[in-house]
């Protein structure tokens, strides 16, 4: 059986839905970060369904690129958490606004 | 031919020399290196001179080039020398009459802790004066003429420690500005028109059959003559002069009467091809002459500070420079010019020589008698008051007959108010000299100043020449004034000499007319025409000036032998010198200083500050508001973000779209 693409692409706006109201509702910096990775794998997805119906490789070779950048930015984004959690334990996202202008 | 390099050398090393050695060239080793090349400078003039009498009158003219100084586009402007009668007598008289001068201040700057500093300027003022006449084109001549404006504020302020030294320092400097601008606007002109600063490619071709415009002629006339009247102190700019007498004596003696005044004299004459083609110049130069001369003669006839009235007779006797000039008298200008350098350095060196004795006494109601005490110096004094006052047979007169012939000759009434100025000369010097040498001895007497006024401020500067110039001086205080060294005596006897017999150098009968004659190939008679004067004429007008010269000498004794106040020969209007210079010191402080307060606290703390000050209000206020989005919370930036992107997608969809 083959699956429209239609039905990729409203899977990937669910996705994108979700990690995007997860990352403005959610207080848990992990649960933020996650949902920041939700989005990106939405839009994952629609590059390689276009590429699939498209029959165009670029979307694929986007997605690695993707990818990529998406590992260096845990290994950041983590490392900036653990630091956060040394310093206080049970932090969330809105107790670290020392940025506030 | 060559020598002329050395003329100019001479005086540059002794400056490089003080420049570099003024710690360790002591007194009075420093004064004698400058002496000795001020006479070797001397020297080198008179041979020049020589060499150039052996030339035919039509050869008399040579350039050397010395280096080329600014090659740009068409134009070329070189170091280089012009050669030719009228500078060499120039040369001869600067040359000559600095020398002496230097001896002389070897004696009078005695003891002064600035000794070395005082022979530099002098040197170099030397050097620039030199290259002033000596230049062969305008520009060269403007950087000798930079040279000596800057020497004369390095000299006259030269105890700066004394407020009134400096104040006059800077007042001589902004005015001579005033009349640099002129200059310079005569040099742009000049180069506008002939592409050229040489006297032979602008002066040249309009003195051998070249025309010039009247209207351009009169433009660039006018602004060369405004220099003159800067460096001259001519009216209007004359004000400096006075006041610059706060200088050490051999300055005022030697940059103030004899040689760098007489720089717009010297810019004139060699203009004339130029000031030919204006007669309108010609006229305003004699008018600013008589002017002049009239307007100092009487501030002259009230002054009570012995040099300051010797410093207004020069404005009188430049006046009458200026008068033959524009009379189209050149080389009468130039006879003045050289018979007053040797009579006016006397006078002045002879009352630095009183000053000295009375240590540091400049007021001549403080003064009277001296004659007894000072025998050479009176001498000297004497020798010098007759010859200002155009007694026959002294120097001044013979100059100053063939000046008033000029102005005869150009106008009448120029020549009565040439003759009345005279009158005026010979009144005031009288009285000078009764003041000074003759009557009760006031200076023993220590009770105040009988005629106290304004004008007069003999200030004595602590600690200066005064005491430590007087060698054992400590026991001189209260002792007798007497005769100077030799090195002071020597030059004034000199200086005498020259102030007796000067006048043959141009006799105005028999073929005697040497200078004239001299300088003949400069003033060819296509620009400066020769102007007939009958035999029974001359006599008569100079008979008539002459009897007018006795009756101011006598006036003057009689008024004066006695040495007592006269009030009423002395108004407040000529004691405060017309209110001229109050005038412009109220009208700069009146309106001028009103208007800078306003654009200092109206137009600067308002306008500018609050422009400046508001600029920076908004830009805080602004980032106050500004600095509400940064709240510090992710989701609000992340929000941010997405509507951010939303609205880019959007707008991006419905250009698509369309």
């Amino acid at each position: 059986m083959k699956v429209p693409a239609d039905w990729y692409l409203i899977l990937a706006l669910i996705l994108f839905i979700l990690g995007g109201v997860g990352l403005l509702i959610r207080r848990n910096v992990l649960v933020m970060f996650m949902c920041v990775e939700l989005m990106l794998n939405a839009v994952d997805l629609t590059f390689v369904t276009f590429a699939r119906t498209l029959n165009d490789l670029g979307g694929q070779a986007a997605v690695f690129f993707v990818l990529v950048v998406a590992a260096a930015e845990v290994v950041v984004g983590l490392g900036i958490i653990v630091a956060i959690f040394r310093r206080r334990a049970e932090a969330t996202a809105d107790d670290v606004h020392i940025l506030k202008g | 031919m060559n020598a002329a390099y050395v003329i100019l050398a001479a005086p540059l090393l002794g400056a490089l020399l003080l420049l570099v050695g003024h710690r360790r060239l002591l007194e009075p080793l420093a004064g004698w290196i400058v002496v000795v090349l001020g006479f070797v400078s001397f020297g080198a003039s008179i041979w020049v001179w020589i060499s150039l009498l052996g030339r035919s009158a039509a050869h008399r003219s040579a350039q050397l080039q010395i280096f080329q100084w600014i090659p740009v586009d068409r134009l070329h402007v070189d170091f280089g020398l012009q050669v030719d009668p009228l500078s060499v007598f120039f040369c001869l008289f600067v040359t000559g009459v600095s020398s002496l001068i230097f001896l002389y201040s070897i004696g009078y700057m005695h003891g002064d802790p600035s000794f070395a500093r005082f022979f530099f300027y002098l040197s170099l003022f030397l050097f620039s004066m030199v290259s002033l006449v000596l230049a062969n084109n305008f520009l060269f001549s403007f950087l000798g003429w930079e040279g000596v404006g800057y020497c004369s504020y390095g000299l006259v302020g030269f105890w700066f420690e004394r407020n009134k030294a400096a104040v006059a320092a800077k007042k001589a400097f902004v005015t001579n500005r005033v009349g640099d601008f002129g200059f310079m606007i005569a040099l742009f002109l000049m180069y506008e028109h002939f592409g050229s600063f040489n006297f032979t490619r602008v002066l040249a071709p309009l003195a051998h059959g070249g025309t010039l415009s009247a209207g351009f002629a009169t433009g660039l006339g006018l602004m060369i003559l405004l220099g003159a009247c800067g460096k001259s102190a001519q009216f209007p700019l004359y004000m400096w002069l006075p006041d610059a007498m706060e200088g050490p004596t051999p300055i005022s003696a030697l940059i103030h009467a004899a040689t760098m005044v007489t720089a717009g004299v010297y810019l004139l004459a060699r203009s004339a091809p130029i000031l030919h083609f204006s007669p309108t110049t010609m006229w305003i130069v004699a008018c600013v002459g008589i002017t002049t001369a009239f307007i100092a003669s009487t501030i002259a006839c009230v002054e009570t500070d012995i040099k300051r009235i010797l410093a207004y007779s020069t404005l009188a006797e430049i006046g009458f420079m200026f008068l033959a000039e524009g009379s189209g008298d050149f080389s009468s200008a130039l006879f003045l010019t050289i018979t007053h350098a040797f009579f006016k350095a006397l006078l002045f060196l002879s009352a630095g020589a009183v000053i000295h004795a009375m240590a540091d006494e400049q007021d001549i109601w403080r003064m009277g008698g001296l004659r007894k005490y000072l025998p050479i110096t009176f001498g000297a004094f004497f020798i010098g008051y007759l010859a200002l006052s155009a007694i026959p047979p002294f120097s001044g007169w013979w100059a100053h007959e063939a000046v008033l012939e000029a102005a005869y000759h150009k106008d009448v009434a120029l020549w009565v108010v040439g003759v009345v100025v005279d009158g005026l000369t010979a009144y005031y010097m009288s009285r000078e000299v009764m003041l000074v040498f003759f009557g009760r001895a006031r200076w023993k007497e220590n009770r105040p100043n009988p005629a106290e006024s304004a004008t007069a401020t003999a200030t004595a500067p602590q600690g200066y020449p005064p005491e430590a110039a007087h060698g054992a001086a400590g026991e001189h205080a209260h002792g007798e004034p007497h005769d100077s060294p030799w090195t002071m005596s020597l030059p004034l006897i000199l200086l005498a000499i020259a102030a007796v017999v000067g006048g043959v150098i141009d006799l105005p009968f028999g073929g005697a007319d040497f200078l004239t004659r001299f300088l003949a190939p400069v003033f060819p008679t296509s620009i400066v025409p020769a102007y007939p004067l009958a035999t029974g004429t001359r006599v008569a007008i100079g008979v008539a000036g002459t009897c007018v010269n006795f009756i101011g000498l006598i006036l003057g004794v009689l008024a004066w032998r006695p040495g007592l106040p006269r009030p009423s020969l002395e108004p407040g209007f000529f004691r405060h010198g017309w209110y001229i210079d109050e005038g412009v010191a109220g009208a700069v402080a009146g309106p001028l200083a009103l208007a800078a307060d306003s654009v200092a606290y109206d137009v600067d703390r308002g306008g500018v500050d609050g422009f400046v000050g508001g600029v920076a209000a908004l830009t805080a206020a602004t980032g106050r508001q500004l600095r509400r989005i940064q709240t510090g919370y992710v989701r609000t930036y992340a929000l941010g973000i997405g509507l951010g992107t939303a609205a880019i997608l959007i707008y991006a969809a419905v250009r698509v779209g369309s």
